[in-house]
This record gives structure tokens, C-alpha cells and sequence, in this order.
């Protein structure tokens, strides 16, 4: 559908509309969702439009041959007419939206055959950091991954909120201190695509962007063998020196990460006592950072604090 | 509307009566929206103790109970006070109002004591969130009292000046309005931050 | 002794430099023109102490005009960085500079120019179609008024002394907390609002207060004119939400100032909690600003169409209908916060629904239309640009209302090209048609048409040149406040166009100054001598223009809605009786609004800088104010009904 729409506009494939031309599974069904929801406003919109221009035109004061109803003020009929077809269009809508809310949610993990690669990205003023806890490796604003394999990330920050956001892979998720969001994608494309934060974080915002690559398994294997013969690894100093606020840095890789420390960089703004306390396995809420989320503010938190404080686990 | 009464003035008095409680019970209400949204973040920072004490630790229960009975007391004086002023007995209105003026002063103290004790055992609202919304919420609610209370001085300097006219009438009617609602924000306060939080 | 105010506050970077010289030479010319043509006691008696709700009303509606000035050159600034700054170029404006002015274009235009739009036009207004000869309260509509003047003051002084928030116009922790914003700005921020937030508050209360107790005899609530319906849903709103703005502001000061951790990202602050209420007051706010253009534009509709109003109740009822939802809806505006399928989708519907009503109302406007003799007056030439655009506007707001499609919307030039289209398109275009509307009633004489026109012309035009541009760019992944991107993005071009988009829209503005000045100077051919220029409807044609202080020497007998249009059909049939004067029951003017507002500034701006002994006097200023006012009893005077009637024989005889 989308496809067929984007013939009509030949100026805009022209210019190479990053959210049309995706490069991957979860971005494709956004853009579907998009034109969906266009079609359907349009069918208002365009006699709207119309009948604006066509009552302005006809209804002149000058043109004393159209009808003049002075008086006219009510009819029932038409009336009802058009309270009902915007609710008709909201309810498919609305249908259509409680499905992809729930299908399209960047925490749902895609089902593949493949095994997933984990991904933790955390937003440092202003760099993004990946680290491949699996590998070991990490580096700083090129994320690569395998195509057709699920990419699972989970995100945080230790800088203002950032928003992660691959507009050809997918839709963006927030970087929060203290907090784990998540998202899921799966690219079929080989290719280097733009990354960004959506979210304003500073003076060095503009320098705020990565490369996410989808290369092919082989393509993978090497880059990661690459990183391993990196001269740095990321020790806890050399962290804490990347986590100081810098503009528009390079590409740079690490051959080693210690284990735990995206968890670690999450937990300085947790209770550290309860951390003890309890053990890294605690299911004890009441000792985690945001919990007891009863009140309509506090229902966004439950989703994001770290997944031994999950008390409603998605999965 | 037109001025078509005998007395044009007492008109113009009771209209202006009529719009001045109006307007002043709308105020009440967006000031019951003020203090809801703080109830809402106290009741969202609640857990976040961070290790330090919680709400059993910190209250004592016979303290604020003191100090319920106070503001409560106080409330129940301004009611006497407001059945002199109705009888036109601008002495007896007087001394009522400076009863309720002590009772809410002792209250103010008494608070005012309390967040010192606090701060000076570390627990200053810098702790941690927890410790923060405790000292928001109820220092919202003490700073609404002193304000009333700076009210009721005022008017009892022009009350004892100028007796009870009309226009006074009006603002102790106000007021009274205003230390009845902090009175049931108290009700709240009390129950949420230490009946709740004891148990 | 003065805090962390020193010399080093004041502007050392050329272009912030020229920014700061221009408003303080600005203020100097203003003052000096005042005192070479000895206006000073003309101003401080007829205007700066005036509690006559038409004053403040036009007051109210020139520092606002002056405030879209304002933001409007940062608008310009923004445009023209964004149109150069691509590859190796990196435009004029440094990062932070740049942070700073999009920051301080939000909340001028948001707090500063469209809020006092819009009271002044409730204050030009709403007593004169309720048929009442003030607001509820004339003294606090002073204070109010005095206090948005010191919020919008202190707005223009962080450009000469210190600096703005560079965070973005809601100023979202933990960016705003002092360890990521260590400068003044945020203070600036949260003092201006704050100030005048308060004022906004008890403007609030003031006009539902007006509106509820003050309406002419037989005006019943379903015979009130549409502008009045909204401008009541739009006061509702205002006195449910700013409480909440009060306190999210009133708990960022204690982060940043006592040490408190309410936001803060470690010991248990809740950084998203000041997200979701600040949308809270955030999103109702938007209502509160487009539910009085969608009165206007009824007015606008009926009067010029020379017909009735068609589906007042459904109005009435979409009004209200669209008052609650607004409440309901705020975590649209971070579905990408993770908050799970159902809590997305549910405020995604919710979102959905809003558009309903709002639909409803396109269509009574078309059916208003519909068989009527529409004169093309200029208020009628926004009404179309307005159904035009608003309705592509609620489009791409239903588009981005669809949790999942948001995800790709979210911060991206396409919200930014949202919700201008919905605001300019909506809210301007609104405020425009209702201030050529009304501006006769006030001054004694139209706006000269031509001029008007073309001004709205380059409005319409540069609107679609500025904003198609930006919803493409932002569907090419380009996000919201950036000052620079690369050359392969391929964006320059859109946004060189965008640029033009903006000088076309400055153009309007031009023209709309030209417009004004033009019109003031041949006022005497434009005089509106009737008293109804445009064959009006509601009450406030039924007196002479400009309105006298009294408004109605007679309160008016409200039988039917349109209360004016039928009593000139009863005209036609008999003539009327001779009216009855009777002594005019009048508020006296009161210096005292002012000077508490101007107390309120100083302990603004000596809390920004930390001045504490200056922040006290303050404090005791205001409450030393207060005291003496409320120890004036004599606050009000008659007018004996002979004036009346003298002043009425004078005001029929210059017809």
C-alpha cells in the first residue's frame, strides 16, 4: 500500500524519505501504519477541503442567485451524519491502533529462528556507547549487527534523556539515567543507516548521532574479531573518562568490557543499600528505584526500571 | 443587576458579597488541585527511602496528634468567632480569633520544631525523594497556615479598628473558609503521611 | 552582597550583544519618547493604575503584539541558521546560543504572546457580550495583568543580564537540574513563568467568575454567544491545570535551589514524573489557547455569512466534550517513554477521540456557510485559511496520535510542523480574525481591509512554504533541535525553502504593522459611527464604539441568543422607549496591582541571581502592598445618572 502511494509522489521517493525507505522489519509495518492512518483521515479531509472552497465560492454575498437561509440553524439529520462517520473512522482507527500498540511494542522480542544479539547502548554526554556483553567488546557511535538475526537493545543513559532512534530499522525508544528501555529490530538490508538521538540533551547535541550497520554474518564475525584486537579496553577509568561531556567524537572500539557494568552504570542512581541487601536476583520492589507505580504517573516507570524490579514482567 | 433598589448601596454590598465568596470557593478548589498534584508526587516518592529511615521511623505519632488537635481546636474557635461576629459582639469575635490565632501558631511551632529535629538529624529533605515530598507536602500545607495566619492578624488589627463592617464581614468569611479547608487538607495530611505511614 | 550577579552576566558574544542592545535601546527610545511628550501622567492615570477591563485588554494585546515580534525574530534566527548550517558550514549561531533562542521562542509564543493574546481578548470581550460593565474583579485583572508584563520582563532581561534556559521550552530534568544546567537560565525560566503563571491563574478564576455571576438578566448559559462558551471552557481549563504548572515549576525551584530531589536522577527523583506533569498542564494548555479561536471563528462565521449559527448545541457540547478530553490525554506526548502496549494505546485513543468533536465543529462551521451571504471581510479570509490548514493540522495530529507510527513522528521536524500547523493555523489565524473583528469596537474605527488582506495572503502562503518543507524533512529523520546537520542528509534544500516560508510569513507581519499604523492614521475615514460595523449579532454591537468606561447605560434584557441581532429585528418593528439612567456602580483605578507586580519581579529577579536580602524586601513589598489595600475601604464610586445621560446624549450625538 505504501509502495503504491509513494508512486503518486515521485518528488518525495526523490528525496529519499528515511521513514519510507526502511531497511528493516519493525520500521516497514510503521510506515504501513502510517499511510493507514493518512487514507483514513483523508476521507475527511479531502471533502472538508473541498466543500470549504466550494461553500466560500458559492455562498458569495454577490451571487443573490444561491438560496439564502437566514435563519436555518439546525438539522437533525445532518447533524447525526457527521457525528457518525468521524466515530466510524475513529473506531477503525482505534482497532488498528490497540493492535500495533501492542504488535509493534519495542519490547516485544521478534520471534526468529536465529538466536537474538543482545545490545546494551547506553547515551553518554553526548556519544553513544555499545556494548556487546556477549562478545565483550564495545564501541562508541557504530553499532553492527548480522541482517535477518533479531537485535535486542536495552537502553539507558548517564546524561539527560536522549531517544534512541534508527528511522530505517525502526521507531525510537527513550535513554533514561537510572532506567532500561528496550527495542527490538531486525534488518534484511545490508547497509549503513543514520542513528540518532531524538531527544534534545545539550550543547552537544548535534554530535549526538551514530552508524547502525547491518552487514552480513561473516561481515560481523570480522568486525568483532577487529574489536577484540583493539588497543583500549574499557576499564572502569577509561569509562568514566568517555562518560565526561565531549562533542562530535569519532568512531572508537574496545577490546574488553568488564561484566556488569551497564548494569553498574544504571545502579549509581539506584539504592545501593537495597542492592546489597537483596542481591543482583532480588525480586524485593519495594528495594528498587521506582516501584509501586499505583497512580497514572507512575505506570510508565514499571516498564522501565531495570528487570529484577519488574513486578509485571512483559514476557 | 439595575439599580433600581431604595438603597442602591446595600445592593451593590450583597452582589459584591455573592461574587467575592464565589470567586474565593474557586480559588479553595484550585488550591485543592495544588495540593492533590503534591499528594500524587508524595504518594509516588513514597518508597524511595534510599536505606534511610521511612515515615515509621521519622513520626512520632503522639507529636502530630498534638498537633492535629490543635489546628483542629483552631478551627472549631474560628467557628465561635464567626457566631460572635453574626451576633454583632466585636469583643467576643475578638478574643476568639486570638485563641484560634495561638492555637495555629502552636501548630506552626510545633511543625516548625519538627522539620528542625529532622534536619538536624540528617533527614533534611535532601536525604533522599522520600524525604523530599515529606517536607514539600507538609511545608506546602504550613505555609498555607502562616499566610492564614498573617490574615487573621490583619484583620484583627481592622476589626478592632473599624468593628465589624460589611467589607470585614466578607473577608472573615473568606478567611473562614480558607482555615476550615486547611484544616481537612490537615485531615488528609495526617492520615496519608503519618496515620499510614506508622502502620 | 549580589549573589552571582556580576559584570561577567552581561553579553560579550557579538550577536547576543546586538540582541541585548536592541531591547535596551528599545526601552530607552520607548521611555524617552514618553517623557519628551510629557505622557508619563497620562500613562500612569489613564493606563498603568486602570482597572477598566477594556484597558487591560488593549494592553495586554500590544505587549503581546511586541512579544510576537520577539519571537518572531528568533523564528527567523532558527530558520536562517538551519538554512546555512549544513556540512562544513556551521551558520552564525553557536550551539548554545542557538539552545537558547528555540527555548525562548517556545515560551514567548506559548506563555508570552499567545496566552495574552487571548486574555486580551477575553478582556476586550466577554464582559461586553455578556452584557456586564466589568469583570468580576477589576483589581486582580490589574494584578494579573501587571504580573504577566513582570513574567514577559524577565524573558527579555535574561537576553541583557546573564542567559536563558538552553532546554527546550518545557525545560524537561534532568536536563534542567542544576548539575547539567549550572547557569541562571533555568531560573530565569521558572521565576518568568511562575509570575506569570499565577497571574494567568487568577485571570482564570476572574473571568469564570465573570461569566458565571455577571451575565445580563434572561441571558440564561445556552443563550451565551459561542465566544463566551469557549472562553468559560477555556477559564475551566486554566484553573484545573495551572495549579499543576505551579507546583511542577514550584519543585524544580526546590531541586535547584534547596538541594530537593523531586526530579533528580539519583536518591529517588523522578525525572519522569515532572514529564508527565508538566504534559498534565502542558497538553490542556493547548486547548486553552485554540477553544476561544474556535469561538472566534463562530462569531466570525455567523456575522459574516448573515445567518445563524448553525448547531449551536452540538458547539456547545463538542466544546465541552473537548474541554474534558484534554485532560485525559497528556502521555501522548511520550509514548516512547516504554510504558507498554496498553497504556500507549489507550491514551492513543484517547487522543483519537478528541478529533471527533473537534470535527463535529468543522462541519457546523461549513454548514454555517452553507446558504448564507458571505461578505469577505477580513476576519473571514482567516476563517478559510484556518479550516484549510487546521484541518490538515488535526490530520497529521491523528497520524501521530497512533502510538506505534509515533514512534517514527516522535521529536521530529513532522511534530514540529504538527503542531505549528495546528497552532498557526488554529490559534493565529484565530486571534488574527477575532482582533480585526473586534478591533473597531475598541478603537472607534476599522482596520483599513486591503492591507489586511494581504497581509493574510502572505500569512496562508508562507504558512505551506515554511511548514511542507519541515514535515518532509522530518520524515528524512531530521529531529527537532538540532543547529546543524550533515551535507549528505540532503535536507539544505527543504530548509533554504522553509527559510523563504519565514521571510513570506515576516512579510505578513509587515504588512500587518502597516496595516495598524495606516489604519491609525486615516482613522477618521475608517470611524465606525454605528456602533455595529460589520451588522453584528451579540451584545457587545448593541453599544457605541469605542465602548464607554460604563460599557451599558442600561443593562440589556436578554430574551434569545444572537440577543442583538433580534432586538434589532424588534427595532425594525417599533421603536423603543426612551432609556432610563440610573447611578453607575463603578470600580476606582489602583496603583496597588502594579506595584505588587513590580515587587514580584524583584523577588524574581533576585531569586534568579541569588540575592537573597533583595528577594525578602521583595516578599515584605508585596505583602506590605497587600495590607494596604486591604485597608482601603473606599474602592469604588458612583456614576450619578445625569453623567450617564450626558455622556450618552454626547456618544448618539457624534453618530
Amino acid at each position: 500500500m505504501r509502495n503504491k502511494l509513494l508512486a503518486f509522489l515521485p518528488i518525495l521517493t526523490g528525496c529519499n524519505i528515511a521513514v519510507f525507505d526502511t531497511k528493516g522489519l519493525i520500521a516497514g509495518q510503521q510506515a504501513d501504519l502510517i499511510v493507514t492512518s493518512l487514507l483514513l483521515m483523508l476521507i475527511v479531509v479531502i471533502p472538508v477541503i473541498i466543500l470549504t472552497f466550494v461553500f466560500a465560492y458559492k455562498y458569495r454575498a454577490s451571487n443573490t442567485k444561491a438560496k439564502y437561509t437566514p435563519d436555518w440553524e439546525h438539522n437533525t439529520l445532518l447533524e447525526v451524519i457527521w457525528w457518525t462517520i468521524p466515530i466510524l473512522i475513529i473506531i477503525v482507527l482505534a482497532v488498528i491502533t490497540w493492535k500495533s500498540s501492542h504488535e509493534l511494542d519495542p519490547y516485544r522480542p521478534l520471534q526468529s529462528e536465529v538466536k537474538a544479539i543482545e545490545v546494551e547502548v547506553v547515551a553518554l554526554d553526548w556519544k553513544w556507547l555499545f556494548i556487546y556483553p556477549e562478545q565483550g567488546v564495545a564501541s562508541v557511535n557504530l553499532v553492527q549487527f548480522p541482517i535477518n538475526v533479531p537485535v535486542n537493545f536495552k537502553i539507558t543513559a548517564q546524561a539527560p534523556m536522549n531517544s534512541f532512534w534508527i528511522p530505517r530499522l525502526a521507531g525510537q525508544i527513550y535513554a533514561m539515567e537510572g532506567m532500561q528501555t528496550k527495542l527490538h529490530i531486525i534488518s534484511h538490508t545490508p547497509g549503513s543507516y543514520e542513528g540518532v538521538s531524538a531527544n534534545f540533551s545539550g550543547e552537544g547535541f548535534n554530535g549526538m548521532k551514530f552508524i547502525a550497520r547491518a552487514s552480513s554474518s561473516e561481515d560481523f564475525t570480522h568486525w568483532i574479531d577487529s574489536l577484540k584486537h583493539a588497543p583500549d579496553s574499557l576499564t572502569q577509568e577509561r569509562y568514566e573518562a568517555l562518560a565526561k561531556p565531549s562533542s562530535d567524537n569519532p568512531v572508537k572500539y574496545y577490546s574488553h568490557v568488564p561484566a556488569g557494568l551497564f548494569m553498574g552504570i544504571m545502579m549509581q542512581y539506584m539504592d545501593a543499600s537495597c542492592h546489597q541487601k537483596t542481591g543482583m536476583k532480588s525480586t524485593d520492589h519495594a528495594c528498587c528505584k521506582k516501584t509501586h507505580g499505583s497512580t497514572p504517573d507512575t505506570t510508565a516507570m514499571v516498564d522501565s526500571t531495570p528487570e529484577h524490579c519488574h513486578r509485571h514482567p512483559q514476557e | 443587576m439595575t439599580s433600581t433598589t431604595a438603597n442602591p448601596l446595600e445592593h451593590s454590598h450583597h452582589e459584591a458579597d455573592e461574587k467575592t465568596s464565589f470567586g474565593f470557593w474557586i480559588y479553595i478548589m484550585t488550591d485543592c488541585l495544588l495540593f492533590a498534584t503534591i499528594f500524587a508526587v508524595y504518594a509516588v516518592l513514597r518508597p524511595s527511602t534510599f536505606g534511610g529511615p521511612g515515615p515509621k521511623e521519622l513520626f512520632s505519632l503522639p507529636y502530630v496528634l498534638v498537633e492535629t488537635f490543635l489546628l483542629l481546636t483552631s478551627s472549631f474557635t474560628f467557628g465561635l468567632a464567626m457566631l460572635a461576629q453574626r451576633k454583632g459582639n466585636k469583643s467576643q469575635l475578638l478574643a476568639w480569633m486570638g485563641v484560634t490565632f495561638l492555637l495555629g501558631l502552636g501548630f506552626i511551632g510545633l511543625e516548625v520544631n519538627e522539620f528542625a529535629h529532622l534536619i538536624a538529624e540528617g533527614n533534611g529533605p535532601s536525604r533522599n525523594a522520600f524525604l523530599s515530598g515529606f517536607f514539600g507536602l507538609v511545608g506546602t500545607h504550613g505555609l498555607h497556615v502562616t499566610f492564614g495566619l498573617i490574615w487573621m492578624g490583619l484583620l484583627m488589627v481592622q476589626i478592632s479598628k473599624r468593628g465589624v463592617t460589611p467589607l470585614l464581614s466578607r473577608k472573615l468569611n473568606s478567611l473562614s473558609l480558607f482555615w476550615h479547608f486547611l484544616d481537612i487538607i490537615w485531615v488528609f495530611v495526617f492520615t496519608f503521611v503519618y496515620l499510614i505511614g506508622a502502620l | 552582597m549580589f549573589g552571582k550577579l556580576s559584570l561577567a552576566a552581561l553579553p560579550h558574544d557579538p550577536i547576543q550583544g546586538g540582541g541585548a542592545a536592541s531591547i535596551v535601546l528599545g526601552v530607552i527610545a520607548t521611555l524617552a519618547a514618553i517623557t519628551y511628550f510629557k505622557k508619563w501622567t497620562w500613562l500612569w492615570k489613564e493606563w498603568i493604575t486602570t482597572v477598566d477591563h477594556k484597558k487591560i485588554g488593549i494592553m495586554y494585546i500590544i505587549v503581546a503584539l511586541v512579544m510576537l515580534l520577539r519571537g518572531f525574530s528568533d523564528a527567523g534566527m532558527m530558520r536562517l541558521q538551519l538554512a546555512l548550517s549544513s556540512g562544513d558550514n556551521h551558520g552564525f549561531l553557536a550551539p548554545d546560543h542557538y539552545n537558547q533562542i528555540f527555548t525562548a521562542h517556545g515560551v514567548i509564543m506559548i506563555f508570552f504572546m499567545a496566552m495574552p493574546l487571548m486574555f486580551g481578548l477575553f478582556n476586550l470581550v466577554v464582559p461586553l457580550q455578556i452584557g456586564a460593565r466589568d469583570v468580576a474583579f477589576p483589581f486582580l485583572n490589574s494584578l494579573s495583568f501587571w504580573l504577566f508584563v513582570v513574567g514577559a520582563g524577565l524573558v527579555n532581561m535574561s537576553l541583557v543580564v546573564g542567559e536563558f534556559a538552553a532546554t527546550g521550552w518545557l525545560a524537561y530534568p534532568p536536563l534542567s537540574e542544576t548539575n547539567y544546567s549550572p547557569g541562571v537560565g533555568v531560573d530565569y525560566y521558572i521565576w518568568a513563568i511562575q509570575i506569570s503563571g499565577i497571574g494567568s491563574l487568577i485571570t482564570g478564576i476572574n473571568f469564570f467568575a465573570t461569566i458565571m455571576k455577571m451575565r445580563a438578566p434572561g441571558m440564561t448559559m445556552m443563550k451565551m454567544p459561542i465566544f463566551t462558551w469557549t472562553a468559560l471552557c477555556s477559564n475551566i481549563l486554566v484553573m484545573m491545570v495551572f495549579p499543576v504548572l505551579t507546583v511542577t515549576l514550584g519543585m524544580l525551584f526546590m531541586d535547584r535551589y534547596f538541594g530537593f530531589h523531586f526530579f533528580t536522577s539519583d536518591l529517588g527523583g523522578n525525572a519522569m514524573m515532572y514529564v508527565n506533569l508538566i504534559w498534565v498542564w502542558g497538553h490542556p494548555e493547548v486547548y486553552i489557547l485554540v477553544l476561544p479561536a474556535f469561538g472566534i471563528f463562530s462569531e466570525v462565521a455567523a456575522t459574516f455569512a448573515q445567518k445563524k449559527l448553525f448547531g449551536y448545541n452540538s458547539m456547545v457540547w463538542a466544546t465541552a466534550a473537548i474541554t474534558i478530553l484534554s485532560m485525559l490525554v497528556w502521555a501522548h506526548h511520550f509514548f516512547t517513554m516504554g510504558a507498554g502496549g496498553n497504556v500507549n494505546a489507550v491514551f492513543g485513543i484517547a487522543t483519537m477521540i478528541i478529533s471527533i468533536p473537534t470535527g463535529v465543529k468543522i462541519f457546523n462551521w461549513l454548514f454555517t456557510l452553507f446558504r448564507g451571504r458571505i461578505i469577505f471581510g477580513t476576519p473571514v479570509f482567516w476563517l478559510l485559511g484556518f479550516l484549510l490548514t487546521f484541518t490538515l493540522g488535526g490530520m497529521t495530529g491523528v497520524m501521530l496520535s497512533v502510538p506505534a507510527a509515533d514512534f517514527q513522528f516522535h521529536n521530529s521536524m513532522f511534530l514540529i510542523a504538527h503542531f505549528h500547523n495546528t497552532i498557526i493555523g488554529g490559534v493565529v489565524f484565530g486571534y488574527f480574525a477575532g482582533f480585526v473583528y473586534w478591533f473597531p469596537k475598541v478603537m472607534g474605527f476599522k482596520l483599513y481591509e486591503p492591507l489586511g488582506k494581504i497581509a493574510f495572503a502572505h500569512w496562508i502562503v508562507g504558512f505551506f512554504v515554511t511548514f511542507v518543507p519541515l514535515y518532509i524533512v522530518g520524515l528524512m529523520g531530521m529531529t527537532r533541535r538540532i543547529s546543524h546537520y550533515d551535507a549528505a542528509s540532503g535536507w539544505q534544500p527543504l530548509l533554504i525553502v522553509s527559510m523563504f516560508g519565514v521571510m513570506i510569513i515576516g512579510g505578513g507581519v509587515a504588512f500587518q504593522l502597516l496595516q495598524i499604523a495606516y489604519s491609525v492614521w486615516k482613522r477618521k475615514e475608517l470611524a465606525d459611527t454605528t456602533g455595529d460595523p460589520w451588522n453584528g449579532r451579540t451584545l457587545e454591537w448593541s453599544i457605541p464604539s469605542p465602548a464607554p468606561f460604563y460599557n451599558f447605560a442600561v443593562i440589556p434584557q436578554v430574551s434569545t441568543r444572537d440577543a442583538f441581532w433580534e432586538q434589532k429585528q424588534q427595532r425594525a418593528l417599533r421603536t423603543p422607549d426612551a432609556p432610563v439612567y440610573h447611578d453607575i456602580h463603578m470600580p476606582r483605578n489602583s496603583a496597588i496591582g502594579f506595584m505588587i507586580a513590580m515587587c514580584a519581579g524583584l523577588v524574581g529577579f533576585s531569586m534568579v541571581w541569588h540575592i537573597a536580602w533583595l528577594a525578602a524586601l521583595g516578599f515584605l513589598g508585596v505583602l506590605g502592598l497587600i495590607f494596604v489595600r486591604s485597608f482601603d475601604e473606599d474602592t469604588e464610586y458612583y456614576v450619578p445618572a445625569a453623567e450617564v445621560a450626558r455622556i450618552e446624549a454626547k456618544l448618539s450625538g457624534s453618530k
